[in-house]
Formats: structure tokens, C-alpha cells, sequence
């Protein structure tokens, strides 16, 4: 099936099979690595990419479902060679560690910013809930989440 | 890695019903794909075409009454102010994440919009379908638990015509549902609580999925929220039990013994009630619990959820801070 879709701002027309999933997809014929493979169960959040905005596992989400729509991986975050704020917040708070799950924490931090204006400690806890840290840095990303909002506003 | 299939995209339940009758056990239908790509990569489930009810009109939509059925909404039930009697119809494919945020929902039942603000994560809410969880009949789910107290019934259609069905006979064990290979599961159907109705929805686990759920519905004499002045002994009361038996299940012999007890003062009734639910359910030992376990902490959550509906219903601010537990 060809699909047309928009990656990082760049559009793709794709000859996908029905059963390939978008993680493949991005990882291995767009070459874009920053989405991880997992436990490839839409548990663990390392997979998250954004389609039209919204926080998907892509492990678990067929690509003819991203005809006619937007990607946003992790790659597409940073404009040239400034990172995106949110990038720099993690950053500063040192809310990396290994990194691994890092790519997901971003996207779904953007995805709950363009949802929230002033958004509470509660409500990035409630949206961060299913994207693990298996270093256990969770206080740090939380704090670099409330501090990219705190510049934004 | 998914095994190859054929997809399809009917845009009609006829067209879609028609495929499913061709295709039999080889087919399955697909819309959000969070339970079926699972079991698919796990080998369990091994369908060669899957069946898009995603563009089925009517699928994706929330309405009052029979939006789908050939007659639209009944004279008596259309435009009514008054919630009573008029049923909220959620369509198969609506999203957890489009039950959270229609203004509908929270307007005839809204804690039915702040669970589904808690079913798993927000990428599965993102895409995860109201029909696909309810179809699915995984015995963790949220819905089926809460839709129990709200008298839901399911719409399936097939070649043969439409049907519905109460969501208690629908689910018939884990993983194990009343639909035949041919119907689809066009949409489910809530009954509004009455206006003097105080609720709570609490979820326990340390797993993605809840170890268990326990809703619980007061319906009061009088409004609610309002101290003294509002209602204070119970009319009617509904409990439902999720996650630990074989499928949800209504408590109705702990929802007889807190008829007629007051909000006020419900702590035996509370304790009494808790204890016979607990005695009624059924569990297994498995890898959220022992049986015992899972027992105890229904007598546990039981009392909570209760409770928090109770002081709910009275407008004082309810104790919802549990460990690993989760208030709607």
C-alpha cells in the first residue's frame, strides 16, 4: 500500500505492507533510530513518536495508519543546531542518564505542553504515567518538563 | 514482528459484517489494534485479513440514544433536558482519549470521562477503542467494571440484523465474549444515574493493567453534595467488582445490605458490604496476587470506594490517597 506522510516536516510517499509497523518503518527505511524498540507492548514508552500531534507507540501502530498524516520523532525536535527547550531542560535538570527512554519522555512532554498551558507537577505525573525510566531519573525529567514550561510561559 | 495480512476498510456495517461472514475464524476486526497487534505479535491470535471499522459511519461517534439504529433518536428521548431515561450510545471505535474529552460524557456521565482519563497510558488512550476493550473482554478492564453500574448494553450487528445485548452477558469470561464470528460490536450504551447519584471509581495495581477496580454508585434521597440540607439515606446502590474474577461483576448482595443506610454514618453498612463482596468474587492466583490477596484487598477497596462516593454525596472533600491506587 503506498501511503503519503509528513516525517519531521519532510513529506514521504511509502510503499508499506499492511503488517508493517510504523516503529520499523521509521527505524529501518526512514533510518530514524531515536524511537526504540522495547518491550513492544505499548507499556514502557520508548516508542513514542507523535502522529497529528498526539503520543502513539509506535511498536504497536500499523504505518498505513500515518496516511495523510504527521510524524514527529525525536529527530524532528531541534530546529538546525538549537535544540528544542524542552531538549535544553533535560539538559540543564540532567535528566538523562542512559538516554534510552529519553526520546519518548521528550514527545509525550510535548505532546501534554501543547495541551496544557501552565501545567501542574500532577499533571506531567499523570501524563509521563507508562513512559518508564528504568534508571529512575523520574524526578529530574518531571523537573525539566515544569522548567521547559516555565520558559515557554 | 506481525505476520503478513490483508487489510480491509469497509465504510458500511453491512460491508463490514459481509467480511466477516466470508472470512470467518480468518479475520478479525481491527481499530485501534492496542489489544489485537498484541496478541497478533504474540502468535495468539493469527488472523490473514483484518477488518478497519475505523470508517464505518457512526462507529466513531458519542450520542444520546439510538444514533446508529434505523430510527435515530426516539421522540420521547430527544432534546429532553432531564438525563433520566435518555442513554448515552458511545460508538465501537471511539477513543478513550475522545470519551475523556466530549463535553457529552461529562455532562450525562461523568465519571465515565475521568476513568477513561486513567485507562492504561496516554498512548494507548490515544488510540484504543472504547468497542475494541469492551470486544476484547480482558478480564483488567476499566470500562466493563464501571459500565456495570450504568446498566450497559451492547449493539452487535451482523447479516442477520442488530441485537442488543446487557454488557453482563455479553462478557462471558476472559477473553471470551457472546459475539458471534459474524457481528461486529457497533456500539455500547450507558444509562445515566439519576441526578441524586454519588460515585467513585478506584483502581489498584502495580502493573500496567490494575490488579483490581471496584465501582460504586449511591443513589441518594435527596441531592447530593448539598450537607444537611441534601439527601442522606441510600435508595439504591450499585457495586461492581473488576479484575480479580474471570469477568466483572455486579455485587448484589453487598448493594442490598447498604439500601436504606445512611451517608452520614456508613461505616458498618460499609464494612458489612465490603466483607460480602469480597466472600462473593471469585479469583485466582496468579501473577497479580494470590486468591487470598486479591480477596482481602476487595474487602479493602470495596470499603474505600465506598467511602469516597459516601463523603461525595455529602460535598465533604473523600480521603483518596491510597498507595498504587487510582480515584476516579
Amino acid at each position: 500500500m503506498t501511503i503519503h506522510t509528513v516525517v519531521n516536516g519532510r513529506p514521504h510517499d511509502l510503499d508499506v505492507a499492511p503488517h508493517a509497523l510504523l516503529l520499523d518503518v521509521l527505524r529501518d527505511t526512514l533510518d530514524l533510530k531515536g524511537a526504540k524498540r522495547s518491550c513492544d507492548t505499548q507499556v514502557c514508552g520508548a516508542c513514542t513518536v507523535l502522529v497529528d500531534g498526539l503520543a502513539v507507540s509506535a511498536c504497536t501502530y500499523l504505518a498505513v495508519e500515518a496516511d495523510g498524516r504527521s510524524v514527529l520523532t525525536v529527530e524532528g525536535l531541534a530546529e538546525g543546531e538549537s535544540l528544542h527547550p524542552l531538549q535544553r531542560a533535560f539538559v540543564e535538570a540532567g535528566a538523562v542518564q542512559c538516554g534510552f527512554c529519553t526520546a519518548g519522555m521528550l514527545l509525550t512532554a510535548k505532546a501534554m505542553l501543547s495541551e496544557h498551558d501552565r501545567p501542574t507537577r500532577a499533571d506531567v505525573l499523570h501524563y509521563l504515567r507508562g513512559s518508564l525510566c528504568r534508571c529512575t531519573g523520574y524526578r529530574k525529567i518531571v523537573d525539566a518538563v515544569l522548567a521547559a514550561a516555565e520558559t515557554r510561559s | 514482528m506481525l505476520r503478513p495480512f490483508t487489510l480491509h476498510r469497509p465504510e458500511t456495517a453491512d460491508e463490514a459484517c459481509a467480511l466477516l461472514a466470508r472470512l470467518g475464524e480468518d479475520s478479525a476486526a481491527y481499530a485501534g489494534g492496542t489489544e489485537l497487534l498484541l496478541m497478533m505479535k504474540l502468535g495468539l491470535l493469527r488472523p490473514r485479513h483484518l477488518v478497519d471499522v475505523k470508517r464505518i459511519r457512526g462507529f466513531g461517534e458519542i450520542g444520546l440514544e439510538s444514533h446508529l439504529g434505523p430510527r435515530g433518536p426516539s421522540p420521547a428521548t430527544a432534546g429532553g433536558a432531564n438525563s433520566e431515561g435518555t442513554r448515552l450510545t458511545i460508538g465501537a471505535a471511539v477513543t478513550h482519549r475522545a470519551v475523556e474529552r466530549s463535553a457529552l460524557v461529562g455532562a450525562r456521565c461523568p465519571l465515565v470521562g475521568s476513568v477513561a482519563r486513567h485507562v492504561a497510558n496516554v498512548r494507548v488512550r490515544n488510540v484504543g477503542t472504547v468497542g475494541g476493550n469492551l470486544a476484547f473482554a480482558d478480564p483488567h478492564s476499566d470500562l466493563a467494571t464501571l459500565f456495570l453500574t450504568l446498566a450497559a448494553s451492547v449493539e452487535l450487528v451482523s447479516p442477520r440484523g442488530r441485537r442488543e445485548l446487557p454488557l453482563a452477558d455479553f462478557v462471558r469470561g476472559p477473553w471470551e465474549t457472546a459475539r458471534a464470528s459474524d457481528e461486529l460490536l457497533a456500539a455500547v450504551r450507558l444509562t445515566p444515574w439519576a441526578g441524586d447519584t454519588a460515585a467513585a471509581y478506584v483502581k489498584f495495581g502495580v502493573h500496567e493493567r490494575p490488579t483490581l477496580a471496584v465501582a460504586a454508585a449511591l443513589r441518594l434521597d435527596g441531592p447530593v453534595g448539598a450537607g444537611r440540607r441534601g439527601g442522606d439515606r441510600i435508595v439504591d446502590a450499585r457495586v461492581a467488582v473488576g479484575c480479580v474474577g474471570p469477568k466483572p461483576e455486579r455485587a448484589a448482595a453487598a448493594e442490598a445490605c447498604l439500601r436504606g443506610a445512611s451517608v452520614a454514618d456508613l461505616e458498618d453498612a460499609a464494612r458489612a458490604a465490603s466483607d460480602i463482596a469480597a466472600a462473593g468474587v471469585d479469583p485466582a492466583d496468579d501473577l497479580y496476587g494470590s486468591a487470598d490477596y486479591k480477596r482481602e484487598m476487595v474487602a479493602v477497596f470495596v470499603r474505600r470506594a465506598l467511602g469516597i462516593a459516601a463523603a461525595r454525596a455529602r460535598g465533604v472533600a473523600p480521603a483518596t490517597r491510597f498507595p498504587h491506587a487510582v480515584v476516579a
